[in-house]
Parts: C-alpha cells; structure tokens; sequence
C-alpha cells in the first residue's frame, strides 16, 4: 500500500479549480478567455494521471483516505482514492477524451454567449467523473454519479431558451432517477449487509454472504443477487440500456463536444466501470450476470436496428453508443470484464471521433440531417478522413482498435461457462453486422453523392421523412443561419483547432487497441493482464481453432454489414427507398424507435400528468391547501366585515355606545352586590 | 344644614343634563360644554362627600379634575379649531373620517 502524492489529488481538483475560476469570473472578467483555464486544468490533470499511470504499471495499488467525511456510530465516511489498475484505465479515458475534446470546444463554441458556461460546466463534470472512478467508497461513487448527471443535464439543455434541449435535459435527469433510485437502495443495502461501504473492505468479506437470503418485499432473495441488482439498476440508467435507454438519443440536444465527452467516451461508460468494479459482488450471482449480459445483448441488438433507419447524424451515432454499451455489459455479464473494459476504452477513442467529426460536418452544413447532406467528401477532407476510420474501427475493421475489442468480446461470449453465452453470442454477431452497415450508411449518405442540402433546407421541420421528431438541428448551427443560404460554396472544413484534436483522436482510434491484441494475433493481451489483479480473468473452454473460426466470422459478418451499406447507398441508391416502401411496417416501427418512447408516454407520463392536473392540482392543490390558505383569511374578512359596521365615524355612536356599556356596568355591579 | 342627598341630586342631575346634551347635540362645541359639565357634577358629588366624611382627599381630587378639565378644554378648542379651519364646519355628523 502507497502513500497518496500530491500528484493523485490534482487529478480531480485542477478540474474544479478551473470550474470555479470560470463559474466565478467568466462572466465579466474571462468572457471567450474562458478556454484558458478549462483546458490548462485539464491538461494538467492529464499530466498528474499519466504519472498515475506510470506508479500503476509499476505495481503500485493506493486505497488512501483524504479526510473523514461523515462518521455516525459505526458508519464511517471517507472522501479517499482508490487508484488500481481499473481505475488507471479509466483515468486515461477520462483525462484523454477530456482534454482532446476541450481543445476541440474552443473551435466548436467559439463566438457562443455561454462560453465561459460550456467551459465551467465541462470541467466540473470532469471533476465529478474523476472523483466517480477514483473514489474509494460506494458512496464517493454515488456522489460522483448524481454529480455527471447534474453536469449532463447542464450541458444537455445548455441550448436552454429551446424548448426541446430543455425537455431533452428534463428527460434525461428524470429517466436517470429510475435508475438511480434501485442504486441508491443497493448502496443501502452494501452498508447494511457489511456495515462498511469501504470497496475493499466490503470486497474482502463479500464470500461470506454468499447463499444468504434476505427477506425484501415479501420474498426471501438470494442477498448477492438483490445487492448486483440493484447496483446495475443504476448501471441501466446511467448508461442507456434497455428500458431505460430512451433519454440518451434526446441527449443529443446539447452541444456536439457534450455529446462526444459525456454521451460517449465517459459519463455513459460509467455503468460499465460500476459493473468491473463490483464485479465480487456480480461474480456471486448467476442470476445478475445472465441479467447483465443478456440485457445487454438485447441493447446492442435492438439499438443497433433502431440506428438503421435514423436520419439525424448525431441520433444514429447515440444509438450507436447504446448498442457498444450494451456489448460492454454483455461481455461483464459472461464474466469477461476486461474485454469489456478494453472495449470502453477503445470505444471512447473511436465513438468521441465519430461524434468530434460529426460535429465538424454540423458545424460546416448546420443540419442534423443528413438527408440534406452528401458529397461532403472533397469540401472536408480531414473530417471525412477520421470519419472513415473512426467508422472502420467502431465497425471492427482488421487491425483497428474496434476490432481487437470487439473480437475479444465475441470471443468471451463463445467461450464462456455462462448458461447465456451462446444465446448472447449469437446476438453480438447480429451486432457486428449492423454495426458497420449503420455506419457506412451514415458515411455513404454524409460524404458521399451529391450535395443535397440547400433546396432542402426551407421545409426542414415539416417532417418531411415521416420522423416524428424531425431533424432536430444543433443549435448551434442554426445560430449562424443568418447569413441565409446553405448552398455549397459555403462548405469548407473546420479550422485546425478542431482539426488537430480530430487526427489525435484518430490515432487513438486506431491503436489504442494495439495493447490488448490477443495472443493467437501474436499479441500479448497486455490490457487484460493489467486488468487481472482487479477483476480476475474468465475460464474459456476453447480451442485456437475456435477462435479463429469466430474471429473469421465476425470479420466475415462485419464486411458483409459494410459490403450492404456500400451496394445500398454507393450503387443502388434507390433501393433503400423501395425496400423501405416493401417493408413499411418494419420501416416505421424502426423509425419509430419501437414506440418505446410513445409507450411509456402512454403507460407513465400521461398517468402521472393525470394524477398530478386533477389529483394532485384538482383536489389536493385545489381543494385542500387552497380550501385552508384560502379559507381562514375568508372567514376573518367576513368577521370583521361585520365588526367593521361598528365603527361609523360618528361621535355620538361612540359616545351612546360607551354610556350604555357604563350604564350596564353599573346595573351589574347593583344588581350582583 | 342641607342635607348630602340634595348635593347628590344635583350632582346626578347636572350629570345627567352633561350625558344628555353629549349624546343629542351635534354642534361640537356644545359637547365639548357637556363633557366639562359632566366632569363638574363629578366635582360637586366628590366635595359633598368630602365634607360629609371630614376628608380632604375628595377635594384635592376635585381640584385635579378641575386641572384637567381645564387642560382638556384647551386642547379640545384647539383641536375645534385645527378642525373647523379645514372643514369649515363644527358639526360632527360631517366629519367621518375614522369610518371603517
């Protein structure tokens, strides 16, 4: 055990100073200044994990407390850091994407009026987030995980004065309070059952409640299975899964670099992290693994078909997000949670690339759409260049990031012991069919063709594709649409501050997976190893054979997916049309998004609208509190209506008044001597 | 020797005519002439029975009356006339404004 350097708690911190400088002196002082702090702190805090890194490659393993937080009886509080090779991983994820995505921001929100804003809310969700994995306590854990979602629900309605970036941040902050809720339960339910919420000393005894019951709502539950539950509820909301998945496609309200930091590369991912990190706890229970992996599976799947039919560039990128979180679970649920963490580490390379460069083609053609795009190829070459290959390695293209850690994950799912490997299995190969299909899609109609904004562009929002939510444009484009006309002359690539971070990100796209290349490529699964003292490594049953088979298969199925979207949308362009048409019901029910929205519009909105206007409003509100603030006042007024006739003004009333009242005193005092 | 029943029946009389003339006249300085006769037949009722118990404390209370009344006119003229400056009039029926 190490001692904690400065080093360690300038991580989390240079972040929030740089959030309080922005928060405090912005707005008068800083103004579009406001870039200097947010990046420097975050670059600094970079630095600090590097060297974090470097102590943790090293063998070092700190689990140090800062000061005590709350001590109550038995219940004890730390703010401390757990700094192990898990959260090495996600403190290069975190600082990485953080830091390339600041410096991006500052190209992408220049001229905004909320500059200093955007840059004092990143930074304090970057400090949330580092306090998040670095905690080393449940409940540091959960302080740091309302403390994203505060920060998202910031950022996602940073566009406040539009309603829908509003709603869409209303949204995800309610849809995240389901989940949150069953975490906060399974908090409890760690400090009652071990009586610490310390992870390694809830860790060190958690064999001991294997097999117990505990008696929860009128069942006797096996305790493992309740405590990993609950715990995952969480998982489920902070990071879109099945049912809880609906707020992340609305999140795409906010600003792109929002959606590449936080609805890609880390907040989202940080169910996945929950999952690694309490992985004695889910190890215990077949039960909440078959429910991982199997609830994941059925999101990458359902996800994926959903991203299919989409025209929003930024909607079929989250729905993309969904589907690779959802084979982040699927590979923690078969046990393989270092495949599944070496997936949340290239995804974020990739999948903040493909949101970054998106991000470059809004801030070019200022749509969402890309109905209104195409032939963006030769106007942007640097972002149509990353986008092929940040596509390539979301799509698991031989030898890019994507593929090592996607393969790895197909692979545990096939050689896993668990009673739902093959089943999930099956699914993930769905997957890496329509991973690249989606994709290339979205890169074929994007940069490819024929420009075909412009004309387009004066019936935007009348729905013109049947989509129930229209094309949704990024603020932030529009903002500039003063200028009128969106013709093609006007295209031109981004500037190098948007650029640069873009070719970065690249890079990490492509080789970030090179430290985890398996040992039949020749490779030492150096990522897995690193990740071996945390959260142990599965027993396969398979031979090199299989695995090459497999692997064969998923490349296969993967070209397959981007062999279809080349003939659909480079050859036979008006095929998709007709196959759209031949197909409507399905058509309409994957644009639709599966209704899922509208069902729970019908199951759980409209109910709780009804109880609150005529429940709630009608009789509570209405009738009761208002009947009792009302009333009293009503009841004096009416009194002293009467008690106010009294007093006339005139001389003589008071004066009879005052001689009758002696005279009846009087008759009193006589008659009762 | 007149007995102290006749003082008394003066003193309730003139109270009385003070009562009375307070309650029926509107003019106000007329009431404020009914007030001092009220305080008056109180002077005389204290005096007789003053002399009747041999005590001198019933006079000198009568001579604070008389103080007070005394100061109490002054005031009340002032007042009368504060008001009778404004509204131009010393009826008390036309002035109401302490109606609530």
């Amino acid at each position: 055990m190490e001692e904690l350097r400065y080093y360690h708690i300038l991580i989390p911190f240079l972040p929030l100073a740089g959030f309080i400088i922005n928060i405090l002196l912005g707005r008068e002082l800083i103004k579009y200044k406001a870039h200097w702090p947010a990046v420097l702190s975050i670059a600094g805090s970079w630095l600090c994990a590097l060297a974090t890194l470097k102590d943790t490659i090293a063998g070092k393993v700190i689990d140090a407390d800062l000061y005590t937080w709350i001590l109550s009886g038995t219940f004890k509080v730390s703010v401390g850091f757990l700094i192990d090779p898990l959260t090495a991983v996600m403190l290069m994820v975190v600082t990485t994407c953080a830091m390339l995505i600041h410096i991006y921001a500052v190209g992408y929100m220049h001229g905004d009026t909320g500059y200093y804003r955007f840059f004092a809310y990143l930074n304090l969700f970057t400090f949330f987030m580092l306090m998040l994995i670095m905690g080393n306590n449940f409940l540091q854990l959960y302080v740091g995980w309302e403390g994203v979602g505060l920060c998202s629900y910031f950022l996602i309605g940073y566009f406040f004065n539009k309603k829908s970036a509003a709603d869409a941040g209303k949204k995800a902050f309610i849809v995240n309070r389901f989940g949150d809720f069953g975490f906060g339960i399974g908090v409890f339910m760690v400090f009652l059952t071990f009586g610490t919420l310390h992870y390694a000393d809830v860790f060190a005894n958690v064999s001991s409640i294997a097999g117990k019951t505990v008696y929860f709502l009128g069942w006797n539950i096996d305790l493992p299975t309740l405590i990993a539950l609950l715990l995952f509820c969480g998982a489920v909301g902070k990071s879109a899964q099945l049912p809880l998945h609906v707020w992340l496609p609305d999140a795409m309200e906010g600003p792109t670099p929002v959606s590449a930091l936080i609805h890609a590369a880390t907040m989202v991912t940080a169910g996945v992290f929950l999952v690694a990190r309490c992985n004695p706890i889910f190890n215990l229970s077949e039960i909440a693994m078959n429910s991982v992996a199997v609830v994941g599976a059925l999101t990458m799947i359902f996800a994926a078909t959903i991203a299919i039919t989409q025209n929003d560039i930024k909607r079929i990128i989250a729905f993309s997000t969904c589907s690779h979180l959802g084979y982040m679970f699927l590979a923690c649920g078969v046990g393989a949670y270092a495949a599944g963490i070496f997936h949340l580490f290239t995804h974020a390379f990739f999948k903040a690339l493909l949101f970054l460069a998106a991000g470059s083609v809004i801030h070019a053609v200022h749509t969402n759409n890309i109905q209104e795009m195409g032939g963006l190829k030769k106007y942007m070459p640097v972002t149509f260049f990353v986008f092929v290959i940040a596509g390539l390695s979301a799509g698991g293209f031989p030898g890019l990031s994507g593929f090592f850690s996607k393969d790895e994950i197909i692979w545990s799912a096939y050689a896993s012991h668990s009673s739902v490997g093959k089943f999930v299995w099956v699914l993930s190969l769905a997957g890496a069919f329509f991973t690249p299909f989606y994709t290339f899609r979205l890169i074929f109609r994007t940069f490819f063709g024929e420009f075909r904004g412009g004309a387009h562009h004066d019936d935007h929002g009348h729905g013109s594709h049947g989509s129930s939510h229209g094309s949704g444009h990024d603020s932030h484009g529009s903002a500039h649409d003063s200028h009128g006309g969106h013709g093609e002359h006007h295209i031109h690539e981004s500037p190098r501050i948007m650029t640069i971070p873009l070719m970065l990100l690249a890079v990490g796209a492509v080789a970030a997976g090179w430290i985890g290349i398996p040992p039949i490529l020749g490779g030492g699964a150096h990522f897995a190893e690193f990740l071996k003292p945390v959260v142990g490594h599965p027993e396969f049953h398979g031979t090199h054979a299989e695995e090459w088979a497999v692997m064969g298969l998923s490349v296969l199925i993967g070209f397959a997916g981007l062999g279809l979207a080349a003939f659909l949308y480079l050859r036979q362009t008006n095929l998709p049309e007709t196959i759209s048409k031949q197909f409507k019901w399905i058509y309409t029910v994957l644009l639709n998004k599966y209704y899922v929205d509208e069902l729970y519009n019908f199951i759980l909105i409209r109910p709780t609208l009804w109880i609150a206007k005529k429940i709630l409003v009608g009789i509570t509100d209405g009738k009761i509190i208002e009947g009792i603030v009302n009333g009293i006042p009503k009841t004096i007024g009416v009194f002293a209506g009467q008690l106010r006739k009294a007093q006339s003004g005139l001389a003589h009333h008071y004066a009879i008044i005052m001689a009758a009242g002696a005279f009846f005193i009087m008759a009193l005092v006589l008659l009762f001597r | 020797m007149v007995p102290l029943q006749w003082y008394l029946w003066l003193s309730i009389a003139v109270f009385s005519i003070g009562v009375l003339g307070f309650l029926s006249r509107r003019n106000i300085i007329i009431m404020l002439m009914s007030i001092e006769l009220m305080l008056n037949a109180v002077n005389i009722s204290l005096i007789s029975f003053s002399h009747y118990i041999q005590d001198l404390r019933g006079q000198i209370l009568a001579f604070f009356v008389i103080a007070v009344a005394a100061a109490e006119a002054a005031i009340g003229l002032a007042i009368i006339i504060a008001l009778f400056r404004n509204k131009a009039t010393a009826n008390v029926d036309e002035i109401r404004e302490m109606r609530g």
